[in-house]
């Protein structure tokens, strides 16, 4: 059953792990930046939306 | 794939923090700069004494303070781009990480369905903010708190063990997946966040308790719509 379900999608489901590990990577280097890298102008620029997020902030 | 992958994710993201940022403007940065003017000592603030929010300024006082106004009206459209530019980054973020996720999910069999996506996105919220409130609740500016790097370093484990555990709980279907899961959601509180011995906030309790409660609205919104958006993106055919 299984099988048929996933024939419609075999194509799309027919990658490597290297794209999904890059958007990963990509994803987490974004979050570094606005989220935790402490040099004065990352932290000044994204001071705001720090806080309203919560994230740990000075 | 990999174009469908970062598509979805920029367009989601790029949605997501669109509203997050017309929500934080809306309902955040009035209590930031408040929460600032206690900081700085500005206003204080003691206990059982009313401070009133209007500053009764005589017309000479006025004159004065209009050469500093306009330099602070300046620095706060900076500050409102900033924080325009700041939310892009990170929603952009929490979206590729997302996607990256559906496109694990899918990898293995796991169709993800708008429903599905949706639920992301409040599980999102209850990893990243649920579970690291717990221990690290959001902070007024100004609000004392142990070492930075600290509490950096717990809401990182925090937030990564409760996504792990959310993934196991939700797909791994199996008592003792749901067990390691439970045990991972559990660990970082009980080794505790860092935090200070006492209680030194400058600010009213019933500002920071506004915008404590603000905060926690503006990310469940902006969670939830991330993985509406993601989901959309994600599921629409022509996309590739």
């Amino acid at each position: 059953m299984t099988a048929i379900t996933r024939t419609g999608s075999r194509s799309e489901a027919d990658f490597g792990l290297l794209p999904i590990f890059a958007a990963a990577v990509a994803g987490l280097i974004l979050i570094y930046f606005s989220g935790f890298a402490q040099a004065s102008q990352y932290h000044d620029s994204a001071h705001d939306t720090r806080h309203t997020l919560a994230f740990p902030c000075h | 794939m990999t174009a469908r992958i970062f598509a979805s994710a920029l367009f989601a993201g790029l949605l997501a923090g669109l509203i997050a940022v017309l929500l934080q403007w809306a309902l955040m940065e009035k209590l930031i700069l408040e929460g600032e003017e206690y900081e700085t000592g500005a206003k204080s603030h003691f206990a059982g004494v009313l401070v009133l929010n209007e500053d009764g300024e005589t017309a000479e006082q006025a004159a004065e303070s209009g050469v500093a106004a306009e330099e602070e009206e300046e620095s706060l459209a900076t500050r409102y781009a900033l924080a325009f530019f700041a939310a892009f980054v990170t929603w952009v973020g929490w979206a590729l990480l997302m996607v990256a996720g559906f496109a694990l999910a899918e990898k293995y069999g796991q169709r993800i369905t708008m429903k599905d996506a949706i639920l992301w996105g409040v599980a999102g919220f209850g990893a990243i903010h649920v579970m690291t409130g717990i221990g690290l609740a959001p902070e007024l500016p100004g609000t004392p708190a142990a070492e930075l790097e600290l509490r950096q370093l717990w809401w990182m484990t925090t937030a990564a063990t409760a996504i792990i555990a959310f993934a196991l709980m939700a797909y791994g279907r199996k008592l003792l997946y749901i067990v390691i899961g439970l045990a991972l959601l559990i660990a970082p509180h009980l080794i505790g966040a860092p935090r200070l011995d006492g209680y030194a906030g400058v600010a009213p309790p019933e500002l920071s308790g506004e915008y404590v409660a603000r905060s926690y609205a503006v990310a469940f919104i902006a969670w939830v719509l991330l993985g509406l958006f993601a989901g959309y993106f994600w599921t629409r055919k022509k996309i590739t």
